[in-house]
């Protein structure tokens, strides 16, 4: 049997909805392909993996709590993305957002006031928005590429949490641990259902993908965004202002990620710690590419990838699996959908005379 | 300041640089080749890891840069093929390399963290490297420097003085007339971003074996994201790669330095340093727009179709 390779004429539909499902498929595949070489039992650690963390009430409810900002930061992210702006600082917008989050909770942590929740996301919105409005700055002022500022940025960002956390944030009574003080119960985000850690910041999250569904397909703005990365010159032919689409590719990326970090620490963080993220900015590169650029997408690949956050740390404790393989496993998935997106331009012709070999149609 | 001090600064400036070296001079091949690999980070760590763990269990510094360039080489193959074969973007292929690289790494890395090396010795060569001041500064680093120097002068002449050189830059700047001129422009960009990517591992090696020499998850620190802003501050030359690479090594060691001083800095706002001045540095090259649009080659990230020419 010979197979060919051709281009198709039009750009498969169906294989960019089919191209998310191969490369899962793969990357399970391929999984447990690793697992079995490391001599662990691949149905027990297909279990341990996919099923074990979210057989329970508990459990779903941890996987929503991963999936918040992964889906929040995707939405954010991939606004950007339309137009060719690749902002890959959302871990230090993140960051940035706990920041201004963290610092309302703290000088305020004797408020019970009602207004000190909505205070913490205001001010860490404003904080992850300054910290994307950087990039967008420098690029239009100055043409500097986008993704190493907003890349650099992410060293600086966590390096300044680190400096609060060790110096003025520091809590008195925390025997010299880099942490700030536990949030009182006002600065805290309520639980939604009882028996689990579910917090009321993943209705955010929620919002977000449906806020992030109407801009993107349905608004002019959104459209603008998609022509300017399509095609630039057709953008600026019809007189789109390029400028613009920076500055809402970049603030939307740093919008969203200042309200994760604030859902993080106002939910199941419960303070400033020096890490506020287990790399959520990045991941959420994946979330976004794998969810196609679409919030329905962005939904479903989140969930995706926050199973692979539950599965590293539940293959750690059953199976002694390191949950380093979480890493590999995200970048392996978004190898394989760069692979399987090329069927969506071209197609494998499958030939069972080989005599036709090297004759063209 | 006397003047002790002030040679071991520069000393460890070159040894801070020379990681930077490697990987910026490899990546600045992949860009003439017009190819952007944003992976450089992945590849590093990667080539790090897997030098360390070679040195860790042969104790020979041959296969430990060996396996390095390897690793990193085996990475920019995953790159390549998703580029160069199935026409994947260039941006997402190469950050998702690097997402992979740090996983990877971290996940080969585990039995390794509280392992130590001796580290590379420096070379003494008789006479020469006793030479008071001027033999210290010229003569006592380990043979990997020597090697990066070595590998700059082997570059230049490549681009500058050799037909494959210019064939290489001509692809760059039009892989159509490349094509047309019967050149393989896929296969010519496959060599390119494969010894861009040993070249990564190589910068990996030497930090993980002869700059630190321990292995620590995410060691590289930002480095290849470095590496890849100084080959645009070196407006894609090779000479300028260096000089770049040295003026970070010099910011990387100041802020260890600056305490020494008398100053009362807190050690994060020194360690923020390298990554604010790359971002000084990228604003003060960048903002001249002709002198990028002359000096970066025109398909610079561009995907080619060889079927539409």
């Amino acid at each position: 049997m010979v197979f060919k390779i051709e281009p198709r004429p039009v750009p498969s539909k169906r294989m960019r909805y089919f191209s998310p499902l191969i490369a899962a498929a793969l990357m399970l595949f391929t999984g447990l392909l690793i697992f079995t070489l490391l001599g662990k039992n691949p149905v027990l650690a297909f279990h341990a993996f996919f099923i074990e963390p979210i057989n329970d009430l508990y459990g779903v409810g941890e996987l929503i709590i991963k999936a918040s900002p992964l889906m929040l930061i995707g939405v954010g992210l991939a606004i950007g993305f339309k137009a060719n702006i690749w902002n890959i600082g959302a871990e230090g917008q993140l960051a940035m957002g706990a920041i201004f989050g963290g610092g309302v909770a703290i000088y305020f942590n004797e408020s019970t006031s009602i207004f000190i929740l909505p205070a913490m996301f205001i001010s860490g919105i404003i904080g992850g928005m300054l910290w994307a409005s950087i990039p967008a700055f420098l690029k239009i002022r100055y043409n500097a590429n986008e993704i190493l500022v907003s890349l650099m940025l992410n060293y600086v960002a966590i390096l300044i949490l680190s400096l609060l956390i060790h110096g003025p944030w520091k809590d008195p009574q925390g025997y010299g641990f880099p942490q700030s003080v536990l949030f009182s119960d006002s600065t805290l985000l309520p639980i939604l259902i009882e028996g689990t850690r579910l917090h009321a910041g993943v209705i955010l999250s929620f919002a977000a993908i449906g806020v992030g569904w109407i801009f993107l397909l349905k608004s002019f703005v959104g459209y603008q965004l998609q022509v300017s990365g399509l095609a630039i010159n057709a953008a600026s032919y019809a007189g789109f202002n390029y400028k613009k689409m920076i500055w809402i590719g970049l603030l939307a990326g740093g919008l969203c990620s200042g309200i994760a970090g604030v859902s993080e620490i106002a939910g199941p963080i419960g303070q400033l710690l020096p890490s506020v993220s287990p790399g959520y900015g990045f991941a959420a590169i994946i979330v976004a590419y794998v969810g196609r650029l679409h919030p329905v997408g962005i939904l479903l690949s989140s969930l995706l990838m926050a199973l692979l956050y539950l599965g590293g740390e539940s293959g750690q404790m059953n199976l002694d699996l390191p949950s380093a393989v979480t890493g590999v496993f995200q970048g392996m998935l978004l190898f394989y959908l760069l692979a399987a997106d090329f069927l969506i331009n071209f197609r494998i012709r499958f030939k069972s005379n080989p005599t036709l070999k090297g004759t063209k149609p | 300041m006397n003047p002790d001090t002030l040679i071991n600064i520069l000393i460890a400036t070159v040894a801070a640089g020379t990681p930077l070296v490697f990987a910026a001079l490899g990546e600045l091949i992949v860009e003439k080749s017009g190819v952007l690999n944003l992976g450089v980070e992945g590849m590093m760590l990667v080539g790090a890891i897997s030098g360390f763990i070679a040195m860790a269990k042969t104790g020979s510094l041959v296969i430990a840069v060996s396996c390095g360039m390897l690793a990193g080489a085996l990475m920019a193959l995953i790159f390549a093929v998703l580029t160069l074969s199935l026409m994947a973007n260039q941006v997402a292929s190469g950050l998702a390399l690097t997402i992979f690289g740090t996983g990877l790494s971290a996940f080969m890395g585990i039995e390794y963290t509280s392992v130590a090396l001796k580290g590379v010795p420096n070379i003494d060569i008789p006479i020469l490297s006793h030479i008071p001041i001027l033999g210290r500064l010229v003569f006592s680093y380990d043979i990997l420097v020597y090697l990066s120097l070595f590998l700059l002068a082997g570059i230049m002449w490549f681009l500058y003085k050799t037909r494959a050189g210019l064939i290489l830059k001509a692809i760059g700047e039009s892989p159509k007339s490349g094509h047309a001129l019967g050149f393989s422009v896929i296969g010519i960009r496959y060599l390119a971003v494969l010894f861009g990517g040993a070249m990564a591992g190589l910068g990996g090696v030497y930090l993980a074996v002869a700059y630190t020499p321990m292995w620590v998850e995410g060691m590289v620190a930002g480095r290849g994201w470095v590496a890849l802003a100084l080959v645009v501050f070196a407006t894609w030359r090779p000479a300028r790669v260096m000089i770049g690479a040295y003026l970070f090594g010099g910011v990387t060691i100041l802020q260890f330095h600056i305490q020494g001083f008398g100053l009362e800095i807190p050690s994060q706002i020194l360690s923020m340093l390298p990554y604010i001045a790359t971002i000084v540095v990228l604003v003060l090259i960048s903002r001249d727009k002709n002198l990028i649009r002359l000096n970066s080659p025109a398909s610079l990230g561009i995907t080619f179709h060889p079927e539409n020419n």
